[in-house]
């Protein structure tokens, strides 16, 4: 199972832009390689990230195969409400990854 | 710090250096990366400005390149950034990747890490809520390719 790490800040205050990183764990086989045989390698990559704030989509994303390993991401959003950010990662041979965080905004 | 092996491995391909980057693989030309850019914009002009992406000029190692990408607006209902687009001249293929965002997302900068084959330039477009496109380009000097480690595995 990959693992995936989300930094989010425990408290923000109402209003303010608070930054979430966000690591997962993948190879992001490119398809451009081949192994010493000269068989290529399957691309193998995450195609879409997506956050959701309370269930409302704030911040999407599309992968390529020019994405490093190990995809990183760092985006902003606004602290409207307490409750829950949920992080999702969709890509090749099903690949499905889900994280959440929770937040309060005092 | 450079170690022996990367210092080696830089050398080889600088006196060996088109043997190696010249490969059989078809890279993305710059003229498909104009092709990438008219698919997101529709043929729209896109002026420099307002975009600043950040890249750093002289790359060690291209298999992870720290990469990111901030736009000035207000980031408003009224005035805001929808997507944010960064594209390659000569990756295999064009695009690295897509952002989607709105006035949700309170500001509008992202920050990845990327690959790149090759030294070239790197472009990102953002798409502004009133139709208009911006850009930034930023040409890098990628000494190991990410492309260069193929048949080692």
């Amino acid at each position: 199972m990959a693992r995936a790490v989300v930094n989010v800040p425990a408290t923000v205050r109402r209003g303010e832009v608070f930054e979430i990183r966000t690591l997962v764990q993948h190879a992001m086989e490119t398809g451009f390689r081949r192994t010493q045989l000269g068989e290529a390698i399957p691309r193998d990559i995450i195609r879409q990230f997506v956050c959701t704030y309370n269930g409302a989509e704030v911040f999407r994303a599309e992968f390529h195969p020019a994405i490093s390993a190990n995809p990183l991401l760092a985006f902003s959003t606004v602290a409207t409400e307490s409750g829950t950010l949920a992080f999702a990662w969709t890509g090749d041979k099903g690949f499905s990854v889900t994280e959440s965080a929770r937040i309060t905004v005092v | 710090m450079t170690s022996r092996r990367d210092f080696l491995i830089a050398a080889a391909s600088a006196a060996g250096g088109v043997g190696l980057t010249v490969s059989r693989r078809a890279h993305a030309t710059p003229a498909e990366m104009q092709d990438a850019v008219r698919k997101v914009t529709g043929g729209a002009p896109v002026r420099s400005g307002r975009v600043k992406l950040d890249v750093p000029p002289l790359i060690d190692n291209g298999n992870a390149v720290p990469l990111s990408v901030a736009v000035e607006s207000p980031m408003m209902p009224s005035d805001h950034v929808k997507s944010i687009h960064v594209v390659t001249e000569r990756n295999p293929l064009p695009n690295v990747v897509s952002v989607h965002l709105g006035p949700r997302a309170g500001r509008a900068r992202f920050a990845t890490r990327v690959r790149l084959a090759d030294t070239q330039t790197v472009l990102a477009i953002a798409e502004m809520s009133d139709g208009s496109f911006w850009s930034d380009s930023v040409h890098v000097v990628v000494t190991l390719s990410a492309c260069l480690e193929e048949g080692l595995i």
